[in-house]
């Protein structure tokens, strides 16, 4: 039975074609995936769904009745509710109050909140999936998976018939994963229908039931999920063949760059941590949410103050105190909440891929904006940055360009020791094999690269060393060649 | 008790300052404390407060209003005009309130609904209203007032107390409504993000145009109120008035970009800001130095948030290494 149907859509934005006449079509009680490139016009077909954008032409049918008028307020009275991919929290307020905002529908002017009962509801949702978030946190203090999750309690709340997801997982790790998987077959038993857009294929075979994919705002083909492997899926996605093998190299391993001995931080929450990083080798992070992944990153950078231990970069003792004395150090660092401290949404394409290079490219004569052009057209092009124009705002970009922009701003500051956080959320599987070619690169140049990563095929398939993160600090390392999906896990929940 | 120190860590922060200054005040001129002294004062202060209640929803919203004291001056002389054509007090009252809602509506419309940057609109109705005022009355007070109209014709005692007992009112109303109404939770999430607000089902152009509403309808308490305490009615006043609310505002610990603040805290800022200039006259200084030292408060307000934030944040850390085993 159709619930909710797409009718030709079409969507543009100054010439740019979102969407072109794209039609789709769910079911009641199925999960439906939504795959296609970084750029292809999943999140603006469910944000036409639901009234956050609309189309310029084509119409919204829910039962068969059309919807006139959409807006958010609209479709969520209907009944569909939606976790968009750019996280929506309000920062000041709290989780619980996050949670209950907009989903106390009582109308009247006079409506009263229920404290209680608003933190009695926060706790259920969140710990019907899992997540340990006290709710009467400030949504400002939580990380960027904690920030999903709430969003996924969110929704829940909502108790909608229609529960549209914009790559929930993008940031989660395999143990959330889990708990939401379980959560959406339980509702979809219950008869809700469900989209579910993710750029990880490898999970779509255990949740969806069927699967569109969308190509350049067209909604290419529809099948059931078990009629397509996930190399078909990418054929329809990319247009071509891809060899979904990591391009993993060999690089002889230089001398040791990177040293961390005893190192902490109370404040981040680390402590104890012992690593080292030689050059040409990649070493991943694997660990739950709210082991200390970030932490870690963050107070190696200089944002967070160390109170314990040494850091040594080529043997000789460092001490980081601001972000741009890391970067004077050639250290660099991709930030995990891309939204927040990735990019500079209003500023264009080109000066964010430049921006933490501005040393390198003025001089006695100012800016040198012919190389700035030349880096940014490089970059866009290796990385299938999607735009008209490279002086674009980067906030007309979908999610996984911006998260390429993000990423291409520290490849060009030509780092020695290069931390990348969640590298590839978000990005489609074309670019994710070449953002993985370009590290190879990079290891081969002799850098020595940090990846924290909660995809684990990703870590396994990039990295030479896997160190497993718990409670702050780091509880196992593991040899390219012993580390498991499973000991991985175990390792991490603490076994 | 811990989250309770977290959530108001500004507003303790201000109360702590306004405690300090009044412990002082004790010490070196205990007179400040003479009953008619402090009745003087806060009479004197309520106008300001009523003012500072709107300024509070229009910076939770995310919006500035700097127009608030050009429409004050246009409140107090159409106040004085009405009362001498003869309408009965209570009809002034509601009348004045409604000319203030229509200029806050006009601020509204431009901001909420048409996306105007509120600082420029309001920079705009700041001059327009006063010109067109003056150019209006040509500079003249509005004397020869009715009987009723001073103190609503009650004495200035019985007066007083009226004018205390609807400033408490207001005070009280608005801010049990933000703590505890789903419109006053509104307000917070769209000053917080309002595109969040938007994708969550909330009409945030709507909610930003009623703010405006509400605090054009106080500024219309506000200068009646401040109008009945004398006998004729200068065509110039509430000059500086806007300033006075929005660094009260931000005293009392709301932040300028919206989603955050109290109204207890806005109370605590009226109160110490409001404090200083008498209290200096007591200490034997020069009151020249009142606006002087308001800035430092204003500064100090904000540089005691910033250091509170830093002793907070480890204090949370340290929470968060021992409880998060996995
Ligand atoms: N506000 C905007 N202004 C201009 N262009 C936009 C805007 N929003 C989206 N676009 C363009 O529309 C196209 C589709 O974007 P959309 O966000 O739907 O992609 P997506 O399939 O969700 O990609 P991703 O996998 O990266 O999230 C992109 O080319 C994008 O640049
Ligand atoms: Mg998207």
């Amino acid at each position: 039975m159709t619930l909710l149907k797409a009718d030709h859509i079409t969507k543009s934005y100054a010439g740019v074609h979102a969407l072109r006449d794209a039609s789709f079509e769910l079911r009641a009680g199925e999960v439906h995936a939504l795959v296609g490139e970084n750029g292809a016009g999943k999140s603006t077909l469910i944000k036409a769904l639901t009234g956050a954008v609309i189309p310029d032409s084509g119409e919204i049918l829910l039962d068969g009745t059309r919807i006139t008028e959409n807006s958010p307020g609209i479709s969520k009275s209907l009944g569909i509710a939606a976790i968009y991919q750019q996280p929506a929290l309000f920062p000041e307020l709290t989780v619980a109050e996050n949670i209950a905002i907009g989903q106390e529908r009582d109308g009247s002017v006079f409506g009263m909140v229920n404290w209680a009962r608003r933190k009695q509801r926060a706790k259920e949702l969140l710990d019907r999936i899992g997540a340990r978030i006290s709710p009467e946190q400030i949504a400002a203090e939580l990380s960027m998976p904690q920030q999903q999750l709430v969003e996924i309690a969110r929704a829940l709340g909502a108790n909608a018939r229609v529960l549209v997801l914009d790559e929930p997982t993008a940031s989660l790790s395999e143990d959330d994963t889990r708990n939401l998987f379980r959560v959406i077959r339980e509702l979809r038993a219950s008869g809700v229908g469900m989209i579910y857009i993710s750029h990880r294929l490898e999970e779509l075979p255990a949740i969806a039931d069927r699967v569109t994919v969308l190509r350049d705002g067209q909604t290419i083909d529809t099948h059931e999920m078990a009629d397509v492997s996930s190399k078909q899926l990418i054929q329809l996605m990319v247009g071509r063949e891809l060899s979904g093998v990591f391009p993993k190299r060999e690089v002889p391993r230089g001398e040791v760059v990177f040293e961390l001995r005893g190192f902490g931080s109370r404040e981040a929450g680390i402590r104890g941590i012992d690593l080292t990083i030689r050059a040409g080798e990649i070493v991943g992070i694997a660990g739950l949410v709210g082991a200390g992944r970030t932490e870690l990153a963050k107070t190696i950078f200089g944002l967070v103050p160390p109170d314990t231990g040494v850091m040594l970069l080529r043997g000789k003792q460092i001490t980081i105190g601001h972000p741009s004395e890391a970067i004077d150090l050639h250290i660099s660092y991709l930030p995990e909440d891309r939204r927040r401290h990735g990019v500079v949404l209003d500023l264009p394409i080109s000066s964010n891929i430049t921006l933490a290079s501005l040393k390198h490219l003025s001089g006695f004569k100012g800016m040198n904006f012919r190389k700035e052009k030349e880096i940014a057209a490089e970059y866009t092009r290796r990385l299938g940055v999607k735009t008209p124009a490279i002086y674009n705002a980067v906030s007309t970009l979908s999610g996984g360009n911006q998260q390429k922009v993000a990423l291409s701003r520290w490849l060009v500051t030509q780092p020695a020791v290069l931390i990348l956080d969640e590298p590839t959320q978000g990005v489609d599987v074309g670019s994710k094999a070449e953002i993985h070619e370009l590290m190879m690169e990079l290891a081969e140049q002799g850098v020595a690269i940090l990846m924290i990563s909660s995809e684990l095929p990703e870590l396994l398939g990039m990295c030479d060393r896997i160190a497993v993160m718990n409670g702050g600090t780091i509880a196992k390392v593991f040899d390219r060649t012993d580390a498991t999906q499973d000991l991985i896990l175990s390792a991490a929940l603490g076994h | 008790m811990a989250t309770i120190g977290k959530t108001y860590r500004r507003e303790i922060s201000a109360a702590a300052a306004l405690a300090a200054l009044l412990v002082i005040v004790a010490i070196i001129a205990p007179s400040f404390f003479a009953p008619g002294n402090l009745r003087d004062l806060i009479v004197n202060n309520l106008p300001t407060l009523l003012i500072a209640i709107g300024m509070t929803l229009v910076i939770l919203v995310g919006q500035i209003d700097i127009s608030v004291g050009s429409q004050f001056a246009v409140c107090s002389v159409a106040a004085g005009v009405l009362a001498k054509t003869g309408l009965p007090m209570p009809l002034v009252f509601v009348a004045v309130m409604l000319i203030g809602g229509l200029m806050g509506a006009l601020n509204g419309t431009l901001i909420g609904w048409m996306k105007l940057p509120s600082i420029i609109v309001t920079l705009a109705m700041l001059v327009m209203w006063r010109d067109a005022l003056r150019w209006i009355t040509e500079g003249a007070w509005v004397q020869g007032l009715p009987e009723n109209f001073q103190w609503f014709g009650l004495g200035q005692s019985t007066g007083e107390i009226v004018i205390f007992m609807i400033s408490l009112l207001l005070f009280a109303v608005f801010a049990w409504s933000l703590r505890n109404l789903i419109v006053g939770r509104t307000v917070y999430a769209v000053g917080s993000d309002a595109e969040a607000a938007r994708l969550a089902g909330i009409n945030s152009p709507n909610v930003v145009f009623w703010v405006f509403i509400i605090m054009g309808g106080l500024v219309g308490v506000s200068a009646l109120l401040n109008a009945i305490r004398f006998s004729a009615i200068p065509g110039n006043s509430g000059v500086g008035l806007e300033l006075k609310a929005i660094a009260a505002v931000v005293v009392g610990g709301a932040a300028i970009t919206g989603g955050r603040g109290t109204l207890i805290g806005t109370l605590i800022g009226v109160a110490l800001l409001g404090t200083i200039g008498t209290a200096l006259t007591f200490l034997g200084i020069n009151p020249f130095w009142e606006k002087a030292i308001q800035g430092a408060i204003i500064l100090a307000a904000l540089a005691s948030d910033v250091a509170l934030g830093r002793l907070e944040k480890n204090g949370r850390s340290d929470l968060a290494a021992t409880t998060s085993p996995a």
